[in-house]
Formats: C-alpha cells, sequence, structure tokens
C-alpha cells in the first residue's frame, strides 16, 4: 500500500496515451465521479482525464491538518494489529464518528495517518453498506425488510417511517434517503440478525422491535424532538425467549460441579 | 419449557452475567485454567477432535478436525472468531455475545492456544454495534484479569485477542472475505485451495471458527469429550442454539438437543404458526437452505437428517412460512437479497442472482411464460459450485427448491398476472405507428 506515485503508476508518465491526445483536457475540471446528469461527452472526458499518473499519491501528514481525536482513534487501531493495514476499517468508522459521514477531506486525513493513498480508503469505503460516501441525516434508520421481518410486516413499517419521515419510500428501498430537515436518514436494510423481533429496524445504532407502524410514527417524532425514540421497544434488556431458567439437564448440572 | 437443553444458554438471563465477577462465580474461566494448567496443546487438540463438535456457522465440518490442519511449527499463527452473523434468520450469535461475551472469550483463548495461534481476532458484524461494546468491554476485563495478553496465568502462553467491527457486507461472513476485510480490504472471498488453514490471514496458517462453535470449547474442555457426546445424535454431539423466526407465535433462540424432532421446535418451543393458520414451507438452516414443506416437519432436527432432506442445518435458523404467504414473493425477497450482497467478484453469481432477480418480477408482473420456470432453474444450476464461494449458491438453493416444490404456485402466479393484465400482441405497443416507406428516406 505504501506506494510512491512512480511505483504505483500503471502506465509511464512519458508514455501519456493515443486517446489523451483526441483532446484538450487543460482548463477542465473534471467531477468527482460520475453522476447520471453527466452528457455522454462528458463522461468520455471524465473517463480519458483518470490517468494513474494524476491519482493522489500518500498525502504527507505535515500537509494535512488531522484533528487530534481523530488522529489518536487511528493511531489507536493501527497499534492494535500486527499489520498497520488492518485498521482501514477502524479508521473509516473514526471518520464516519467525527464527520458523520466519511468526507473525502476525513479520508484523506486517515490515509495521511495510516499511510496509505486516499483511493485506497475510498475503495474500501464505498464497498460496506454502513460507510455513508456522501451526506445523510443525523439519525441513522435502518429498517429489516429481508424474509422474517417481512413475513411480519416490515413494508408497513417501513412505509410508515418514510411517510413520516417524508421522504420517497421506493428511495429508501433501494439505496436510503434522507429528510429535508436533515434530521433523518432512512433506509431499507437486509437481515440485521434480530429476527426474534420482527419487524425491527435499528436507529442509531441500536435495536427495537417489534414495531407497528404507529411506533415508526412515534420514533420519527421523538426523534425530531430530541427524545429517546421508543425505549419499551429496545432490545437492550430483553430476556431470552423460551421461558425462565428450566430445570438443569442433569447432565449439564453434573458438568457444572 | 420442555424440549430445551440449555448447556451454552445456561444462566443466560442471569443479571450481570455479562461481567467477569458474575461468570467467574457460575464457574467461567475454570476450562481456561485447566487447559493451561493440567492439558497439554495437543491433548487438547484431540479433545476437541473426540468431541465430535461440529461447526455451528454453517458448514457443519468437525472443528478440531479444522484445527489439526493446521501447520505445527512457530510460524505466526492466527485465529478468527466469525461473528458476522449476517444470514437471513439467523440471531443466535448475537444473544451467545450479548449475554455471556466471556464464555465466547474463554473458548477462543482455549482453542487458540489449542492451535498455537498467538493472535486472535472476532469479527463482528458492524451492525452489532451495541453487542460489540458489551463483547469489548469483556475483552478488557479478560485482559485485566491476565486471561488474555502475555503471560496467560503466568504459563508463558501468549493471546492476543481484537475485537474487529464490519461495516455491512453480507459477503464477509464467508470466511476468505472475512480475512481481506480484517487485513482492512474490501471484502471479496479467495481462490481456495489454498485453504485458510494453511494460508489465510496475513498469509499465516488460519483457524476460522463461528462464536457459538467457540462457545462450546469451554463446556467440551472441561467435562470432556465422553460428557460432550453423550448429548445429541452420533453424527451432531451436542446442543444447538436455533434460531426460529417468521411466521410463530414465540420466535427467539431455543437451545436443544441435536436431533429433537423439528416439529418440536417449531410447534413445542416456539409455539407454531398463530391460531388458524399452518405451515406451509421452512428453512430450516437460514434463507440459504433448500425449503421444507408441512410433510417434513417430522425430520430430527441435525446435520445428517437435514441433509438427507436435500436441505442443510446451516446455521441452525428456522423461518416459517404460513398458508398466506405467496411462494414466488418469497423466491423474490431471497433473491433480491443474495442480487444486493453479491461483491461482484465471479460472474455466475453477479449475473445469475441479477437475472433470477428480473425473471421473478417478471413471473409475479405476469409478463413471464411458463417456460421461464425452467430457464430460472437452468440459472440456478449454472450458479451453483462454479464460484470462488457459496454466496450464489446461497441464492441457486432455495430459489431452485421453491420453483422444484411449489411449481403449481409459479404458474398460478404468472396466469394471474397475465389475466390481471392482458395484452394481446395485436395491441401492443399500441402507440406505435408504422413510418411510411418515402417518409423515411
Amino acid at each position: 500500500m505504501n506506494r510512491s506515485p512512480d511505483q504505483g503508476a500503471l502506465g509511464d508518465r512519458s508514455s501519456g496515451g493515443a486517446g489523451r491526445e483526441a483532446e484538450d483536457l487543460s482548463g477542465w475540471t473534471p467531477e468527482i465521479r460520475p453522476t447520471d446528469e453527466m452528457s455522454a461527452a462528458e463522461r468520455r472526458r471524465l473517463v480519458a482525464s483518470m490517468r494513474p499518473e494524476d491519482a493522489e499519491p500518500v498525502p504527507e501528514l505535515t500537509e494535512v491538518a488531522v484533528p487530534d481525536e481523530l488522529r489518536e482513534r487511528i493511531e489507536a487501531a493501527m497499534a492494535k494489529y500486527p499489520e498497520i493495514r488492518s485498521a482501514s476499517l477502524p479508521a473509516l468508522w473514526a471518520v464516519q464518528r467525527h464527520y458523520g459521514w466519511c468526507t473525502p477531506e476525513g479520508m484523506r486525513q486517515a490515509a495521511a495517518v495510516m499511510g496509505v493513498t486516499p483511493a485506497y480508503l475510498e475503495s474500501v469505503a464505498t464497498f460496506y453498506d454502513l460507510f455513508h460516501t456522501s451526506p445523510v441525516g443525523r439519525h441513522r434508520i435502518l429498517v429489516c425488510h429481508n424474509l422474517s421481518c417481512w413475513l411480519r410486516g416490515a413494508e408497513d413499517v417501513l412505509d410508515a417511517f418514510s411517510e413520516a419521515a417524508g421522504v420517497n419510500a421506493d428511495e429508501v428501498d433501494h439505496i436510503g434517503a434522507s429528510s429535508d430537515d436533515g434530521e433523518v436518514y432512512l433506509r431499507g436494510f437486509e437481515c440485521m440478525g434480530a429476527c426474534d423481533i420482527a419487524p425491527m429496524a435499528s436507529i442509531d445504532e441500536r435495536y427495537y422491535g417489534p414495531l407497528t407502524p404507529d411506533d415508526a410514527r412515534t420514533a420519527i417524532d421523538q426523534l425530531r424532538s430530541g427524545a429517546d425514540p421508543v425505549p419499551d421497544r429496545a432490545l437492550a434488556g430483553r430476556q431470552t425467549a423460551g421461558g425462565p431458567e428450566p430445570e438443569p439437564d442433569p447432565r449439564v448440572k453434573e458438568g457444572e460441579s | 419449557m420442555a424440549g430445551q437443553t440449555r448447556m451454552l444458554f445456561r444462566h443466560v438471563d442471569e443479571p450481570g452475567l455479562a461481567s467477569i465477577e458474575t461468570y467467574r462465580r457460575l464457574g467461567g474461566y475454570g476450562a481456561l485454567t485447566r487447559a493451561l494448567k493440567e492439558i497439554e496443546p495437543e491433548e487438547l487438540l484431540s479433545t476437541l477432535e473426540d468431541s465430535g463438535l461440529r461447526g455451528r456457522g454453517g458448514a457443519g465440518f468437525s472443528m478440531g478436525k479444522k484445527a489439526s490442519f493446521l501447520p505445527r511449527g512457530d510460524m505466526d499463527k492466527f485465529l478468527c472468531c466469525n461473528a458476522d452473523e449476517s444470514e437471513p434468520g439467523a440471531f443466535k450469535d448475537r444473544e451467545l455475545m450479548w449475554k455471556n461475551p466471556h464464555q465466547l472469550i474463554e473458548g477462543v483463548i482455549i482453542s487458540a492456544i489449542a492451535a498455537g495461534a498467538g493472535w486472535a481476532f472476532i469479527f463482528i458484524r458492524g451492525e452489532y454495534a451495541e453487542v460489540a461494546d458489551v463483547l469489548e468491554r469483556a475483552v478488557d476485563e479478560a485482559y485485566a484479569a491476565g486471561y488474555v495478553g502475555e503471560n496467560i496465568l503466568d504459563t508463558g502462553h501468549r493471546v492476543e485477542l481484537v475485537v474487529h467491527r464490519g461495516a455491512g457486507a453480507y459477503i464477509c461472513g464467508e470466511e476468505t472475505a472475512l480475512l481481506d476485510a480484517l487485513e482492512g480490504k474490501r471484502g471479496n472471498p479467495r481462490l481456495k485451495p489454498p485453504f485458510p488453514a494453511i494460508q489465510g490471514l496475513y498469509g499465516g496458517p488460519t483457524l476460522i471458527n463461528n462464536v457459538e462453535t467457540l462457545s462450546n470449547v469451554p463446556h467440551v474442555v472441561q467435562n470432556g469429550a465422553e460428557w460432550f457426546k453423550s448429548f445429541g445424535t452420533e453424527q451432531s454431539p451436542g446442543t444447538k442454539v436455533v434460531s426460529v423466526s417468521g411466521c410463530v407465535q414465540r420466535p427467539g433462540n431455543y437451545e436443544v438437543e441435536l436431533g429433537i424432532p423439528s416439529r418440536e421446535i417449531i410447534f413445542g418451543l416456539a409455539g407454531g404458526p398463530p391460531e388458524g393458520h399452518e405451515v406451509k414451507a421452512w428453512f430450516p438452516g437460514g434463507s440459504s437452505a433448500p425449503v421444507l414443506t408441512a410433510d417434513e416437519l417430522d425430520l430430527p432436527y441435525s446435520f445428517e437428517a437435514m441433509a438427507d432432506a436435500g436441505s442443510m442445518l446451516g446455521s441452525g435458523s428456522i423461518i416459517v412460512a404460513d398458508e398466506n404467504v405467496s411462494i414466488p414473493h418469497l423466491a423474490l425477497r431471497t433473491a433480491r437479497f443474495y442480487h444486493h450482497e453479491s461483491c461482484g467478484k465471479c460472474t455466475p453469481c453477479r449475473e445469475g442472482t441479477n437475472w433470477t432477480v428480473k425473471m421473478l418480477e417478471r413471473v409475479i408482473s405476469g409478463e413471464a411464460t411458463p417456460m421461464d420456470l425452467d430457464v430460472i432453474s437452468s440459472v440456478q444450476d449454472n450458479i451453483i459450485g462454479h464460484c470462488l464461494c457459496v454466496l450464489g449458491d446461497s441464492m441457486a438453493m432455495p430459489v431452485g427448491s421453491m420453483v422444484a416444490k411449489f411449481r403449481d404456485e409459479f404458474e398460478a402466479a404468472i396466469q394471474a398476472g397475465r389475466d390481471a393484465a392482458p395484452r394481446p400482441l395485436d395491441e401492443s405497443p399500441t402507440d406505435v405507428k408504422p413510418v411510411p416507406l418515402e417518409a423515411s428516406a
């Protein structure tokens, strides 16, 4: 990972490329990434402008202003593993906690601390569903719509959440959407491992269920007013299914003595 | 409640069980002391192998045998606990870690010593933030008490233990993708062989086990292989935490002896479908397992019986669908999940999951023909066994089984869709007028 720009380039800087001479790209600033709004010509120019030798190298730590708290967290993570590269997920978590999402500048700072390229961290961030590479609402609600929750009415719960948050339900179901006031980010999510409380949702990394459409509306109101959402639906403190501790099997009992 | 045999779940709701004091008061870390002071590592390995403990993560491979594949010698070796529980329908590891984290930590340390691993990692899925907090606190307690770290209990053994949080990718539960994620990369599966036991994390020999498997280890070590084999069946010894969900009255985790009738779990423990409803189909081992029907409810719940029935015990997660559930919709939900989670590395999985979703959508919207069902089946056949990992197979097996067992319903869905939106050929598309020849010249 610790490549210098010269080693890492796929092609030699001097060799150029036939495609590049076709168009003069000077003075044209590309978008960060292709968007649906771009015309075919713009896309072509963007692709032509992406040259490996222009990729940002490992940022110099002395030239990047990293907030102390962020730097400490990332360095602590790096120290925990036998190899530094393992710290990229913890580093991205730290960036997301610090800035609310994985901002390009935040990833650049983390890259400087870790000694990797910003592109490397971005490639990792885009793989994982829980890392946001664009700004999202303050409270994050993930509503399970996988089998067990779906069988118990998750669709209605998701619709109620969407309606209460004022976001497009279809968008929520596929890629997630944030409310206009920036308070709520809502996304239909795959199984989160809490089918015992189906239909369920994860609100700011805490599990809640079983939820009704009414609970969904209440939760959104509570989040907007700064209150704890539906505390009586929290998974924390819930007893294991199957009732109170049964009389132990004699063999288990014998094993304990 | 009758039918349960609580070994891993013993004292599960005891207040404070997640703290080291309570765990120790109930006999915890006794097995670790025994493993360190009374048993040689080689003997530990043979005890695990003799116990017949099978992996609880899905494949059901002998845990002791897997550990014995690691080469001997003093190279750096690693142990990874797979806590990336993401299989739809599975939630046993969440409860095991949340309620009793020290049981897992003890199992991890004993297994690391048995395998000669100096580093152990617990890879927990990012969604389980609450559980990871509990686990991290417990690991800190274990470090402070000298059960993990340098010179464990003054015996000279060293095991470092790190809790590693994932960030939301089902594929990271696949063991080689987990290793890539742990190395700080995108979680793509690797080509096997070499298997992780030979070349795994950072290129070193690596043992990877599920949370429940490792949680069994202290019990096996404390009481011996023979004692452990007194539970369950000959080929599936021990207990199993079964997650039951879907159309049942009391969804939840139930710990049972392997081999009890499936009906007893679904009806006796989980209460069966609500009054007036009946079981139509059920997944015996998470959403990757081929579905079984109501006729198969009396099968014993064990690795071998589920395999004989053409399905699998998998992670031990039962999802029940009652008679109101439309099987084509169930198939679509299942396929959509695997389509979303496919990492895209292998073509059969990336394209196969995509096309299966599209074809099932056509079935439901009435744009399919009965011949499409054969195409769906053949796509599934072309995924199975053709990829680096089994994610594609995990969609192909249940979807294939649904089309095979409930074909009538798929045909009826196609017909119903056509009846609802008839589109005779001569009327469609309606708004296109033939362009006169001279106009186009």
